[in-house]
């Protein structure tokens, strides 16, 4: 039997990811034969056998980050390792000798991914049950209890554990970890990821065994809630949730929209639109319209023709920042955002200041219908310059929508209502009105320009003079 | 002078021009092959790709922000590679470097080397006036220029002998970079000719040569004809 450990890359690291296996337990290897890959920074390298065997067991998952010097495999001599799967008999004092490597098959399962999901499932980390804090009675059943466990003796002194990697610390930090009762197993017996975790597990096993045992804990006398139950250990808690992997287009859109809250420094403005004039001319024209084209006019296409019209007057919202650089567009490619059944997509209606109203409407009826059946072709997503979203049509008053990237502003349209309104001088009549929130980017513009882009919009809608569509 | 004449070790500098990645991946692969046979000299090649998105083996398909098929239309190649790091994009107007090196010769240390790999890349940028650095923390590998990126770094280790390498926007298309999440990240992407300069390509390519070699103790020779026919 030969170990085979994580190899030391050079002065400064400590540790490595093995990123994948090239061989599987069983195979045979030849010495210097490509054996496995690890990855530090950036770079990924591939380390060879040190012996010629079969591999007979794998310690370390993919995935995994090991100190150096940890053993990640056995290579035994060729044959004698044909029935090597789990062979937990074969070394029992060695493996006790070494908790964090060679945890056995049972945690094997990929302690990383493991730890990583009860990390989400503890999000936020459970207080502490409020029973035991009697005395503060509050009103409100989660009021923190007026003292906090305090982080258990944290500030172990540095020397008595050796060094400690940031991320080491911060584990400790979060899961309350007093990292005294930690073996270390890392280089000169420094405290690994991999030990805390180990060390976690040890602990969540036991609670959930004995939940009455006494915590470990030998510090912090002077608060009474330190003999609150030990926190914060993830227990198994399969029935309470369900997990499922998000569609690819789920985990474009959460980076997207991520991506442009980093990005962008969004302001909304909302201004209120008297609809009339409009809702009037569609009523009027509503039947023809439908009987003409196949399709109803809806008011969209007149808010996309006014924000056209006034991306115009304003072409700093039909821009990208390229660095230090106002990169402007010369054509106005507007587009709209269309909910599908599990996402969205935003397909664009190119030159749109060159369409009229009923162009426009075919336009969108068009995309969107093709959007949900998912017939768009790759180059009418992209290209676009401005967004408008219609929330209005699922009856938002108003919302605040989120930039599409590179663009700088996107344009909301709440639900068109009649609403009793103060007009002309004193009297009160009945009006459609609508709220149209523009959302932009504080780094380019500012507030007053926005707010001149959105009563131009405003002013084209009050006012619209064309009774040919 | 003489005594550090003589532990410089030669460096072959090779320009491909213009190819294909896979074409390159294999030029690559022949050198990687040679070097691990103990024939052949360290040797920097240089590069320029046609439109490419790559993705490393640490690399996220989420990081890819257009799908596979809008790459094809667009005319973008897609590939997966195993170096490390995560997407990223090569073009027109930018200067890949792959450095086919024996690491045995200077230090068995890929961290040295790879932040070697950038101390290079940030004094070649000095030559041009650009204040280049480096943002220390984890994820943010690479060469940067006042919060945007300039250049990327991915790199292979087989048996100590390094492939892939570096890219360094000269005066790439910056709109690509849209198709993807450079390296996983949300910062913006940079080039030479976006800050204002406007040194050539060749001009650039020597200035990283000279601080490669400065960097890495070599001394710059021709490339031989042999090596071109490897190709």
């Amino acid at each position: 039997m030969m170990d085979v450990v994580m190899p030391q890359m050079g002065e400064s690291i400590v540790e490595g990811t093995l990123t994948r296996w090239l061989k599987k337990p069983g195979d045979k290897v030849e010495r210097d034969e490509p054996l496995f890959e690890i990855s530090t920074d950036k770079v990924d390298t591939e380390i060879p056998s040190p012996a010629a065997g079969v591999l007979s067991e794998i310690l370390v998952q993919e995935g995994a980050t090991v100190a150096i010097n940890s053993v990640v495999a056995r290579i035994g001599e060729n044959g004698a390792g044909t029935a090597p799967a789990a062979a937990p008999a074969a070394a029992p004092p060695e493996q006790q000798a070494k908790p964090s490597v060679s945890t056995p098959p049972s945690v094997d399962v990929g302690p990383s991914a493991a730890t990583e999901q009860a990390r989400t499932a503890q999000t936020p980390p459970p207080q502490p049950p409020p029973a035991p804090a009697p005395s503060s009675a509050g009103p409100y059943p989660f009021e923190p209890a007026p003292q906090q466990p305090q982080p258990a003796a944290q500030p172990q002194a540095e020397e008595e554990l050796g060094p400690l990697s940031p991320l080491v610390r911060k584990m400790a930090r979060e899961y309350n970890i007093d990292l005294s009762q930690v073996r270390g197993t890392g280089a000169g017996g420094r405290i690994t990821k991999q030990d805390v975790e180990a060390y976690m597990s040890s602990q969540a096993a036991k609670t959930y065994a004995a939940p009455a045992a006494p915590p470990p804990q030998p510090a912090a006398p002077t608060t009474q809630a330190a003999s609150a139950p030990p926190p914060a250990m993830p227990l198994p808690e399969a029935a309470k949730t369900r997990t499922e992997p998000m569609s690819n287009m789920r985990q474009k859109i959460a980076e997207h929209m991520v991506m442009s809250k980093r990005t962008s420094a969004h302001v909304t403005t909302v201004h209120r639109v008297d609809m009339t004039k409009i809702a009037k001319l569609r009523d009027k024209s509503k039947a023809e319209f439908s009987a003409r084209n196949g399709f109803s006019l809806t008011f969209l296409p007149f808010v996309t023709a006014a924000a056209a019209e006034a991306l115009r007057a304003f072409p700093i919202f039909n821009a990208s920042i390229d660095g230090k650089n106002i990169v402007y567009y010369r054509d106005i490619n507007i587009g709209i955002a269309v909910a599908l059944e599990n996402g969205l997509i935003v397909p664009v209606i190119r030159n749109a200041d060159e369409k009229n109203v009923a162009g426009l409407q075919r336009a969108i009826v068009d995309l969107a219908t093709r959007a949900r059946s998912r017939q768009l072709k790759p180059d009418e997503v992209q290209g676009g310059t401005f967004s408008i979203t219609n929330f209005g049509s699922f009856g938002s008053i108003f919302a605040t929508p989120i930039i599409n990237q590179p663009q700088v502003a996107i344009l909301g349209v709440g639900a068109v209502e009649k609403i009793p309104a103060v007009v002309d001088g004193d009297a009160i009549a009945i009006r459609s009105q609508a709220h149209l929130a523009l959302t932009f980017d504080h780094r380019l513009v500012d507030g007053a320009t926005a707010d001149q882009f959105c009563q131009k919009v405003k002013s084209i809608l009050e006012n619209w003079s064309l009774e040919i569509l | 002078m003489d005594t550090d004449a003589h532990r410089l070790r030669p460096l072959e500098v090779l320009d491909l021009g213009r190819m294909r990645y896979a074409d390159a991946l294999e030029v690559q692969q022949c050198l990687v092959n040679q070097r691990k046979q103990g024939n052949g000299a360290d040797t920097l090649l240089y590069v320029e790709h046609p439109h490419v998105v790559t993705i490393g083996r640490n690399g996220k398909q989420q990081h890819l922000l257009a799908s596979e098929e809008i790459l094809a239309r667009t005319g973008i190649d897609f590939f997966e590679t195993d170096r490390g790091g995560d997407v990223t994009y090569h073009g027109p107007g930018q200067i890949v470097g792959y450095p086919i090196l024996d690491l045995r010769e200077w230090r068995r240390d890929v961290h040295a080397y790879f932040t070697g790999i950038e101390q290079c890349l940030i004094d070649a940028l000095g030559v041009f006036r650009i204040a280049a650095g480096r943002v220390p923390e984890r994820g943010y590998e690479g060469v940067w220029v006042n919060g945007a990126k300039i250049a990327a770094i991915g790199i292979h280790i087989s048996r100590w002998i390094t492939s892939h390498g570096f890219a360094l926007n000269v005066d790439t298309d910056l709109s690509y970079f849209r198709y993807i999440v450079p390296c996983g990240l949300t910062k913006p992407v940079c080039s030479l000719r976006s800050l204002g300069c406007q040194a050539s390509r060749e001009e650039v390519m020597r200035a990283i040569t000279a601080s490669f070699a400065k960097t890495f103790d070599y001394e710059v020779v021709m490339a031989h004809q042999e090596l071109q026919e490897t190709r």
